[in-house]
């Protein structure tokens, strides 16, 4: 039978919702599920973990280097946990995609990464060439599959679980080579972008970073997250982790409006998992309108007041 | 300081990607092909690097086919002092790819490997992470900001939360992202100085490293396509739509 162990993320108090779309994952592939939570003080994530449908048994390790989670750090842990799996399974964030590769690499495997579907406990469909092409992969029945998940793929497990939750000490060596500095984060007290059921996003077509001010307000009116192109990062506008796209955050919330963004073949591939997409563009031809679920052809800063009004 | 680049051949990021009708991969019949966007940038980072002193030769590695000599080439232009084909006609895994950059980083002793985070083709993102655990030594991902001290890099990586600094002892391996510079274009005489530059041709086979535990890919396929939106006239009737769809 399968054992699944199921990286988890968390900032150091609270368990990330990647975690719970891991969760939904393993469920599908089937088996025996477990969390591994791996922090300075693991008691309060253990229990948030403990809690979601679905996992038989949350493990627990608690060590100081554990405070800021470096893969270097982390990865030779989950290996020496891990190797008593036929799965280990982490999110596609960036710190899944950071440490799931290195501890691939420490089982002697190749990992599957951004698992959209499972078709059997070892063949999954991943997306390839910026999701231009869709591909299954299949593991062999010797190797331990080590995948990422693609979170705008899964649903969230829900909560309610009582998991039995076990305390373990370190055992693997650990490395002193890496250190944490510093965290510095940009985006304020709107809703996060990957969690948040409503984005608003911005593209060049809003011209300065003084005219973003209309997106921000329509979106804290509609409790949205707020996203932007990456030509309207790029001008500067906007920082960077607000980046919409390939090279940014792939987003599902379930209403997504695009405002003055043409529609990059880089930036659909962030949104086309959107429940529904909405654009709002001066030019009739933008590429947006291919996707958009519904097409508003027009001038944004007249389109917007008569939205807050009409709303 | 030696620095290596690994920079792949890919289809370029410009060219509208299709999937064969048999399923067996994607289009790439006279496709234009280019170094992967990411790894220009890496290549970039380390002849910046080099003209501020702080490295003395920068080597350009790419695994493939004769073809990638064309993108080994343009790198040479770039700026690269040498560089290395390791040949084969089998497209690598990323765990085969790490474990050629580990023989060569035996080889040539770096104090810096550079990658691109991922190729835009298999969009795997794993190769320098797992040339980082093979070789125990630090990595530092999605680079957007490298500063280097004696021995010691800082670098500010681009994560979820926002970015993120960290220190690594060198050796080490960067990956780089988007941000971290903008790559520098090719001269026609740097073109031709660089069919005088060193290229070496090495076959898999003499770097005797071990291809296994390679993952089944079986099937290309389209994604699947939304259906066809509405447009609407005005922004009274497009909220109307939203609160008729239950989203306002």
């Amino acid at each position: 039978m399968n054992k699944i162990l199921i990286i988890s993320e968390h900032n150091g108090s609270e368990l990330s919702n990647s975690t719970a779309k891991c969760v939904s994952c393993a469920i599908e592939t089937g088996g025996s599920v477990h969390i591994l939570v791996l922090a300075a003080d693991a008691a309060d994530i253990a229990a948030q973990a403990a809690a979601l449908n679905g996992v038989d048994e949350v493990i627990s390790i608690n060590h100081p280097n554990y405070s800021h989670a470096m893969a270097a750090t982390l990865a030779p842990e989950i290996a020496a946990v891990g190797a008593d799996y036929s799965h280990v399974y982490g999110p596609s964030s960036t710190y899944g995609r950071d440490l799931m590769p290195r501890v691939a690499a420490l089982l002697g495997v190749n990992q599957v990464a951004d698992i959209m579907t499972v078709k059997g406990s070892r063949s999954f469909q991943r997306p390839v060439y910026a999701g231009n092409a869709i591909i299954d992969v299949s593991v062999a029945e010797e190797m331990t599959v080590v995948a990422t998940i693609r979170l705008a793929s899964w649903a969230a497990a829900s909560g309610g679980n009582n998991a039995t939750i076990s305390s373990r000490e370190t055992t693997a060596e650990m490395p002193t080579h890496s250190r944490f500095i510093d965290l510095k984060t940009e985006g304020g007290d709107l809703p996060d972008l990957q969690s948040a059921k409503r984005v608003i996003s911005g593209g060049r077509g809003l011209g300065s970073e003084e005219n973003f001010k209309i997106i921000y307000a329509l979106a804290s009116k509609l409790g949205a997250g707020v996203g932007a192109s990456r030509a309207a990062v790029d001008a500067g506008y906007v920082p960077n982790d607000m980046q919409v796209g390939q090279t940014g955050k792939i987003i599902s919330p379930d209403l997504y409006m695009a405002f003055g963004i043409s529609g990059a073949i880089q930036h659909i591939t962030g949104i086309k998992d959107a429940g529904t997409i909405v654009a709002i563009n001066k030019d009739a031809e933008a590429p947006i309108f291919e996707v958009a679920d519904i097409g508003l052809v027009g001038d944004l800063f007249t389109v917007i007041p008569e939205i807050e009004a009409a709303i | 300081m030696k620095i290596l680049v690994g920079i792949k051949r890919v289809i370029d990021f410009n060219v509208r990607v299709r999937v064969k009708p048999d399923g067996s991969g994607v289009d790439l019949d006279g496709a234009k092909m280019s170094i992967n966007p990411f790894d220009e940038i890496a290549l970039e980072e380390a002849l910046r690097l080099r003209e501020a002193g702080k490295a003395s030769e920068v080597i350009v590695i790419s695994i493939g086919p004769n073809a990638c000599q064309q993108q080994l080439r343009t790198g040479l232009a770039m700026g690269a002092d040498r560089a290395i084909q390791v040949d084969t006609e089998e497209k690598l895994q990323p765990l085969a790819a790490a474990r050629v950059f580990l023989a060569l980083v035996e080889k040539e002793q770096p104090g810096l490997v550079i990658v691109g985070k991922q190729a835009i083709d298999d969009d795997n993102s794993q190769t320098g992470q797992m040339l980082a655990a093979l070789w125990n030594r630090p990595q530092a991902t999605f680079a957007s900001e490298v500063v280097l001290e004696d021995q010691v890099a800082r670098v500010t990586r681009e994560v979820d939360a926002g970015l993120e600094t960290i220190e690594i002892d060198l050796p080490a391996v960067i990956t780089t992202d988007l941000r971290l510079n903008e790559p520098r274009f090719v001269k026609l005489p740097d073109i031709m100085k660089a069919k005088r530059k060193p290229l070496e041709v090495i076959p898999l086979a003499d770097l005797a490293i071990t291809n296994d535990n390679k993952l089944t890919i079986d099937h290309y396929a389209p994604p699947a396509s939304r259906e066809k939106g509405i447009m609407v006239d005005s922004a009274e009737a497009l909220v109307a739509e939203l609160k008729n769809r239950g989203l306002l």
